[in-house]
């Protein structure tokens, strides 16, 4: 299946954080292709696509951070009114819930790129690809 | 086994006559010895002779830290300095240090209690013995390591500190029991895993463990990370150091004290009133055999419970149960008692938590507030990393909370060892309230 690895890293919201983060990732010479950053009062997440997410994770991990996996899925999203409106009224047809998203950094010619997290990925990306939807691979998105 | 057979196990009736004669001595010797003891005994109106029975202890009046803190440094001591052979003392974290003394006796007697310890987890001479007590004032290194020579075991003096060559030594010396707090046990284990060593594959068979009040969950999850069997040792150093009580390896449930040298009683923290058997409240001790330092009707502060049931070990002396919280680490928030091992027993009880927090007290305005800082984990984070899991949880800890102690806390989740890991006895309240 055509999904994407997030790396999330648990941040207490303090300053210098996600300074320490970014320092790490460049030593390892890791690009970061996508993030977002979920904050609460309290911690922070910090969701990221890179070029290589064994290599970050492992990097990270050393330097003490708690790093999760999550499986996200990458849309070609039309780059014109109405272009997210047409996936997401797919999706809701389905009753696939979307817990969050946030937009790639890179455009692919007339297309936007977003990453989704579904409630249930399998299903969403059956369902976005029989509609017609752009269903990016994993190795597509870190190579980008 | 058992390593002094004919004192452990003695019929009830012979011992409770043994500590009846032994507590005459001691009531005789310290009212003519320490100027204190004779004027809180006068002060009681309750002379020497008037103890006839072990009913009779309760007539006598307490001793409490305080006691021993006002007559600093020697000032309790009952014999003269050039009978005494070695001076202990406590940390002072609560004020000013207490000091303790050992003659030549004492420092046998109390050997031949913590190799009776020893006996009792199963251990025999042919055992090495990993020590990282620490070595110094502190009792528990040289308690445990006169202990194990006692025994014949071999012993490795480590001390405190120094995590990556403690392992290392585990590894390669391959010592088959350790004596260390449960809280740096830990520690040992999830340094040792970090460094890619099979913790569980040691020849570690034993922990005694202590210093310090733990919980059966943290035993079984010492216990699961190292592949061994975890024991409670009990001890302080105002009663001897470690080996005033211990687990016993067969039942496992409740920590036989060394009746023979020691009296135990439960009393009302309140009241003072003495509490029937099997009923919770604080500890007392008197020491029926030491000779420096006597200690008549000693408020431990700590809480449990006595049990005099027989026990299928064999052994004849009461057991108490496992510390449940200590009054000096004991906070109050808004009026409810907090101890930190609840708190521990409340995360322990979540999935995926590890038992590294810290309780934070403090006041907003007139109001107490209690922080909990959790650490997140791996276990936790890493098949999902979402937030709202990590909302859940807080939540679920906050609850669990109010549920168990009836008190609000604020939930603070925090990166992974953040929280101070401690070499000696785990500190897990800052207190920032000012009265």
């Amino acid at each position: 299946m055509n999904k994407v690895e997030q790396i999330s890293i648990f941040l207490e919201n303090k300053p210098g954080g996600l300074e320490l983060v970014t320092r790490v990732l460049r030593d390892a010479g890791i690009n970061i292709r996508a993030l977002s950053l979920a904050d609460t009062s309290d911690f922070g997440v910090l969701r990221l696509i890179v070029n290589d997410a064994e290599k970050a994770k492992q990097v990270l991990k050393e330097n003490g951070f708690t790093v999760g996996r999550t499986s996200v899925v990458a849309v070609l999203v039309p780059d014109r009114p109405g272009g997210l409106h047409g996936i997401l009224e797919v999706l809701s047809k389905e009753k696939i819930n979307v817990e969050y998203m946030y937009a790639y950094v890179e455009r692919s010619g007339e297309h936007a790129i977003i990453i989704f997290r579904f409630n249930a990925t399998d299903r969403a990306i059956e369902v976005l690809t029989k509609s017609g939807f752009t269903v990016l691979p994993g190795e597509k998105v870190y190579s980008l | 086994m058992i390593y002094n057979e004919e004192f452990e196990t003695l019929p009830r009736e012979a011992l409770e006559a043994l500590q009846v004669k032994r507590l005459q001595q001691v009531v005789q010797r310290v009212y003519h010895t320490v100027g204190f003891y004779k004027r809180t005994f006068d002060n009681a109106g309750v002379k020497p002779d008037d103890i006839k029975s072990l009913d009779d202890l309760k007539r006598l009046p307490f001793t409490t830290k305080q006691d021993l803190r006002d007559n600093y440094p020697y000032g309790l001591f009952a014999v003269p300095m050039s009978s005494v052979v070695r001076v202990h003392a406590s940390s002072g974290t609560t004020g000013r240090s207490t000091v303790v003394g050992y003659t030549k006796r004492d420092i046998d007697t109390w050997s031949e209690l913590v190799a009776r310890c020893f006996v009792m987890a199963g251990l025999t001479k042919n055992d090495i013995i990993h020590n990282a007590y620490g070595y110094g004032l502190f009792t528990g290194g040289l308690g445990a390591h006169y202990g194990a020579e006692k025994l014949g075991a071999s012993v490795i003096p480590m001390s405190g500190g120094n995590t990556k060559r403690q392992i290392m030594i585990l590894q390669d010396f391959g010592p088959t029991a350790i004596c260390a707090t449960p809280s740096y046990t830990l520690y040992l284990a999830e340094q040792g895993e970090e460094m890619g060593v099979d913790m569980r594959s040691l020849k570690l068979r034993v922990g005694i463990l202590g210093a310090e009040p733990w919980s059966e969950k943290m035993r079984q999850e010492i216990e699961n990370r190292l592949n061994i069997t975890a024991l409670d040792i009990y001890g302080l150093s105002e009663v001897m150091g470690p080996g005033v009580s211990m687990e016993c390896v067969e039942a496992k449930q409740g920590l036989h004290i060394f009746e023979d040298h020691f009296i135990a009683e439960i009393i009302n923290p309140e009241t003072g009133e003495v509490l029937p058997e099997g009923e919770v409240g604080e500890l007392v001790f008197t020491t029926v055999t030491k000779e420096a330092f006597p200690l008549v009707r000693y408020r431990t502060r700590d809480v449990s419970r006595l049990v005099k049931a027989p026990c299928k070990c064999g052994r004849t002396h009461v057991r108490m149960d496992r510390i449940t919280g200590r009054s000096d680490d004991m906070i109050i928030i808004r009026g409810v008692n907090v101890f930190p091992s609840q708190i521990e027993g409340v995360l322990l009880n979540i999935p995926g938590l590890e038992p590294h927090y810290m309780l934070i007290a403090d006041r907003e305005g007139t109001l107490d507030t209690l922080e909990v800082q959790v650490e997140v984990g791996e276990k936790l984070f890493a098949e999902t990393g979402e937030v709202k899991v990590l909302q859940e949880l807080s939540r679920r800890i906050t609850k669990d909370i109010k549920d168990y102690l009836g008190v609000s806390a604020k939930v603070k989740l925090v990166e992974p060892k953040t929280v101070q890991r401690f070499e000696g006895k785990a500190k897990r309240v800052i207190d920032k309230r000012t009265i």
